[in-house]
């Protein structure tokens, strides 16, 4: 038997997994409207690949990943797109996001699905797959999962490491696909295995899940994979990747680390099922498993697709009139979720919430630094301190005390005898830390710009210079030329001296004009032959519009292209510019 | 629902829980002192909690604090209670006012009240009384005298003569004067072979006061509101240099369990160097902090000017509270063996 | 006595001694308090202190010749921050602090003369003489110095909006009087 390590700290909140456990899962209903966010993992923004009014196939791609650490989104059904647009998104701060809306034609009409044999193919291009068909981590974190498919170089991989603790109260869901879809579980640990190649894969599963350890084990044996299916104590945060890397492997992965450098992995089991449906039946990530449960009639689990609306998924559980708001995720870490949000990959659960269920929180008092939630912390923090200087906004010493080890599990506030939300401090503090390197970056930049600014401004200054004192080297000696000719006919004739003297320089004058006139000319020829081609055929606003600018500018002073200028446009707008400065209030 | 922050579930606790739990883990102690001097103890308690009370509701009132909330958090009873268990029994009910008005108003509200004072407020209370009325705070009752109720109630008022009934001594004053006394010429051992004075091995009654806050403390450990760091480091500090001296000069030097259970050793060990808000709170700062703290209440009691050395010695580690903390820092998950 | 004089003398000689040969062979080069102060600064380079840009508002902080609130884009924070810096007073600002804003050209109305271009300190606003100009959002300040010579008056200011990607958790509000 494996020998088990221990992480430090964790709580023990009651379970309340047993109302959802008692129905198989089932297939919700196709909902009148389909909201897909295109931002569904970490990462970049995927770009729709639709517009408003296509019609879309179920399964088929909507939004193409953006860069490699970014994940595909698909038409969960097929229909008819209704439009692009920012729409509420499951996030808990109740804004919008580009989301992709889909009237469904309740045809449910499949893409061409291709099954592929993974293992003819290269792992680079499975990767790609897998990115392609938007496989994420469906534990919550949703961090693309082609990205995790790459060994470290350096480090040879050792353990791989599937999450099916499940270690938050009330979610069910991957417990019951574990008993129900084990096989297919095991099938897709086994792409992950084949692209990463550890040495051993262990699978914990807590301990309050028995059938799934049982139903995963005889997966697991029926087809000749030599996984290892350990129950490990129920104690949040054991489903905590790190927590659980710790507990199977006894590495600890620290914040500045990734996992991969210690040679471990984690995947989630919903992932490995998904992959698996990837690959092997040409399905993308279209729905998933999510437990209703809480204040609700008949808690259960369903296979839902991805953009229902949270009102009509919650609808089939029949919530109980005292229900006053929903969750998303467990109650240890979850969000209340906006009500016109449509359910997306990160959901893995939806909770009634009731003022029983989730009774108001106990007045804040102040931290009496009784040490529990160092204790409970399960990295080892100090929350307290974290705390004072969280609240106190000296974010550099959160920095100090390893603010961003922090994995926001909530078991200090969950202690905190003065119900202090600790975790929501660190958020903030979280939260600032980033702004303010955002800003940083941001003025980092300004700054360069404007003294590479200085810097040109000087630099064409001094070329200006350069060129005029050369222009007038070029005139005195045009001068000195002219002079002498002048000063031999001077010398030659003296009686027609002013006679002369007065017709070089109007002769000179006069010709300048000429050229100048010519150029002009020139000028205003090439203008009129370079006339805009795309003028030709322009609706009636269009030709509004370009005669309101045209009026515009010559209120501004300023001449329309169609009008000679023979000024440079630099120096047109400064008598303008005045004029304008006097209408201004 | 209360929907602004995750998590949703909270556990069972507050501080007004674990202060009651701090008040519980004195009982067994106090039902040893009643035993040994009699109700009058009820009465003090009594009069330091009414104080505490009055003067925390009307700081709190003055800061503009929630007054029931807070009112209700039983930390002012707590202190009050220390305040009146190692003050001298009969003291006079002033002094006990005089000493709970200056840990509440002083040493805990104008510090920033409940989590902020940096001293331990009962403490403060005695360092404060000690020095201001020497006299008043050295008058122990003498055992055996079978004062009645009513006696002991009219010294707490002030209404009967106070020297005749308050001529006796604790067991540490007593070897303290013995040997100062006696110039060299006596020795500890034979001193403390006085089993009306020194009892069976600390000190005649007070070693049951002593065992029962021992017992009290235990409990608090066992139900987790104490970590096992302080006051093991207390107790370790205390035997440590008591040993020390006591191995090399039995004649001079009582024996560490004499010392362990006599005076407020018990009563520091675990009621107030593990006072959470005055002390440290990295494992290893806890440690220490108790550790200095027995090292310093030793040599102050034995060869200091005062009766007993535990308030000073906390208050003095109070002070290296926050450099402690910052030495001691546990490494955190995934960075230990990393410097 | 005099052996004492004497001591005092030798001592006061030998750590002066000591002092000047430290203030030669450390000496810091540059001025690093100016740097400081300009890193405080948030580089909007909008001249609303009065000094054509931070720089040289970070030179007149560290000369004493500024004070410390005088520029309205890093707000009370930033007085907060260059008074812990140079251990001076906290002021209120000089003028109201505003949120962070992006200029906006209206593209319909832009008669494209390029004078927001010039005016423009970081080379935020993209664009040709008679062709329409923009500004390019990730790189403006929010300095308005763009905004007066519009001759169109076609540059407006807007509050830089709460996106998903810059929404902060807020700081947690503790409600002592209301439950009470």
């Amino acid at each position: 038997m494996l020998q088990l390590f221990k992480f430090r700290g964790g709580v023990k909140p009651q379970t309340n997994k047993t109302p959802s456990l008692g129905e198989p899962i089932a297939v919700a209903p196709l909902p009148t409207r389909l909201i897909v966010p295109l931002h569904q993992s970490i990462g970049g923004t995927p770009d729709p690949l639709i517009a408003p009014g296509d019609r879309v196939l179920k399964g088929q791609r909507i939004g193409g990943a953006d860069g490699w650490i970014s994940s595909a989104v698909h038409a969960p059904t097929s229909g008819t797109v209704l439009a692009v647009e920012e729409h509420v998104a499951a996030h808990p701060s109740g804004l919008p996001t580009l989301s992709v809306i889909i009237e469904p034609d309740g045809r449910d009409e499949w893409i061409a699905r291709t099954p592929v044999d993974y293992r003819s193919l290269a792992p680079e291009s499975v990767r790609e797959m897998l990115r392609d068909a938007g496989v994420v981590g469906l534990g919550g974190a949703v961090f693309p999962s082609h990205a995790k498919l790459t060994a470290s170089k350096t480090v040879p991989m050792e353990e791989l490491v599937i999450n099916g603790a499940e270690c938050e109260p009330f979610i069910t869901c991957d417990d019951l696909l574990m008993r129900e879809r084990a096989d297919e579980v095991v099938r897709g640990i086994g792409i992950f295995r084949d692209l990463l190649r550890p040495q051993r894969v262990l699978i914990g599963i807590e301990d309050n899940k028995p059938e799934a350890v049982a139903a995963m084990k005889t997966a697991v044996q029926a087809l000749g994979e030599n996984f290892e299916v350990i129950a490990v104590p129920t104690r949040y945060p054991a489903g905590g990747a790190k927590q659980l890397i710790r507990v199977l492997t006894g590495k600890e992965v620290p914040a500045a680390k990734r996992s991969t450098d210690l040679g471990v992995q984690c995947f989630n089991v919903a992932t490995a099922y998904t992959a698996w449906r990837a690959i092997a039946h040409g399905e993308p990530v279209i729905s998933r498993i999510v437990t209703l449960t809480g204040n609700v009639e008949r808690p259960r689990n369903w296979e839902v697709l991805i953009g229902t609306p949270l009102a009509e998924f919650v609808a089939l559980g029949q919530p109980k009139p005292d229900t006053n708001g929903y969750l998303m995720g467990g109650p240890m870490m979850g969000f209340e979720m906006p009500s016109d949000a449509p359910l997306v990959k990160a959901t893995n659960c939806i909770i009634a919430g009731s003022p029983t269920l989730f009774p108001p929180k106990a007045p804040e008092m102040p931290c009496i630094r009784c040490g529990e939630c160092a204790k409970a912390c399960p990295h080892e923090l100090q929350p307290f301190e974290l705390y004072w200087f969280a609240r106190a906004k000296n974010f550099g010493k959160t920095q100090e005390y390893h603010i961003f080890d922090c994995i926001e599990c909530g078991c200090c506030s969950y202690v905190c005898p003065s119900r202090i939300p600790l975790v929501q401090y660190f958020r903030f503090a979280k939260s600032e830390i980033w702004a303010r390197e955002r800003e940083k970056k941001a003025a980092d930049t300004a700054k360069t710009r404007f003294e590479f600014r200085n810097f040109r401004e000087e630099r064409e200054k001094a070329e200006k210079a350069e060129r005029l004192a050369k222009a007038a080297a070029a005139k005195a000696a045009e001068k000195k030329a002219e002079a002498k000719p002048a000063a031999e006919a001077a010398a030659g004739a003296l009686a027609d001296a002013p006679a002369a003297q007065a017709a070089a320089p109007t002769d000179a004058e006069a010709a300048k004009k000429a050229a100048i006139a010519a150029a002009m000319e020139r000028a205003r020829q090439q203008r009129e032959a370079a006339q805009p081609k795309n003028t030709e055929a322009l609706t009636p606003v269009q030709q509004r519009d370009i005669a309101e600018v045209d009026a515009r500018r010559r209120q501004a002073g300023i001449e329309t292209p169609g009008e000679p200028s023979g000024t440079a446009d630099a120096n047109a707008p400064a008598a303008p510019a005045a004029g304008s400065e006097e209408a201004r209030p | 629902m209360d929907f602004t922050t995750p998590p949703y579930l909270l556990k069972n606790a507050s501080v007004q829980r674990v202060m009651l739990q701090v008040l519980l883990a004195l009982l067994p102690g106090i039902a040893a002192y009643v035993w040994l001097i009699g109700p009058i103890i009820f009465v003090q308690l009594a009069i330091a909690s009414l104080a505490a009370l009055a003067a925390e509701a009307l700081m709190l009132k003055l800061r503009d604090k929630p007054l029931g909330l807070f009112l209700g958090d039983g930390s002012a009873l707590v202190t009050a209670w220390l305040i009146a268990l190692t003050f001298p029994p009969m003291a006079p009910w002033w002094l006990l006012v005089v000493g709970v008005l200056f840990a509440i108003v002083v040493a805990k509200h104008l510090y920033g009240g409940l989590g902020q004072n940096p001293f331990n407020p009962a403490m403060v209370a005695f360092a404060v009384c000690i020095v201001s009325f020497p006299a008043l705070m050295s008058q122990w009752p003498a055992l055996g005298l079978g004062l009645s109720f009513n006696q002991q109630l009219d010294i707490v008022a002030g209404l009967a003569p106070r020297v005749d009934a308050l001529t006796g001594a604790t067991p540490l004053d007593a070897i303290k004067t013995a040997l100062k006394l006696g110039e060299g010429s006596i020795d500890v051992p034979s001193l403390l072979a006085n089993q009306n004075i020194f009892g069976n091995f600390a000190g005649r009654g007070w070693e049951w006061v002593a065992a029962g806050y021992l017992l009290g403390g235990l409990w608090l450990w066992k139900r987790g509101i104490v970590g096992w760091q302080a006051p093991a480091g207390f107790i370790a500090g205390l035997v440590l240099i008591a040993g020390a001296l006591w191995l090399w000069n039995p004649a001079q030097f009582a024996n560490p369990l004499f010392h362990l259970f006599s005076g407020g050793a018990m009563l520091g060990a675990f009621f107030i160097v593990t006072d959470p808000v005055s002390g440290c709170t990295t494992p290893k700062g806890k440690f220490i902090f108790g550790l200095a703290a027995g090292l310093l209440a030793y040599l102050i009691r034995v060869f200091g000017g005062y009766p007993d050395g535990v308030a000073f010695a906390v208050l003095l580690l109070n002070i290296c509270v926050p450099l402690i903390d910052m030495y001691t820092q546990p490494p955190i998950f995934g960075m230990k063996g990393e410097k | 006595m005099l052996t004492a004089i004497l001591i005092m003398a030798l001592g006061a000689v030998v750590l002066g001694a000591a002092l000047g040969y430290a203030s030669i062979k450390f000496k810091v080069e540059g001025d690093p308090l100016v740097d400081k102060i300009d890193a405080i600064l948030p580089q909007t380079q909008c001249g609303q202190c009065g000094y054509p840009g931070c720089k040289p508002y970070a030179e007149a902080i560290s000369k004493g010749e500024a004070d410390i609130n005088l520029c309205p884009p890093g707000g009370m924070e930033g007085v907060q921050r260059l008074a812990d810096l140079l251990g001076r007073e906290v002021k209120p600002l000089e003028a109201e602090e505003k949120p962070k804003q992006v200029a906006i050209i209206d593209e319909q109305t832009c008669i494209g003369c390029t004078l927001c271009i010039q005016a423009c300190p970081v080379d935020a606003i993209v664009g040709a003489a008679k062709q329409m100009h923009t500004i390019v959002e990730s790189l403006c300040t929010g300095c308005e110095l763009c905004v007066p010579p519009c001759p169109v008056e076609c540059i407006r200011m807007e509050p830089v909006a709460e996106t998903i990607d810059n929404w902060k958790w807020k700081y947690p509000v503790i409600e002592l009087k209301k439950v009470a």
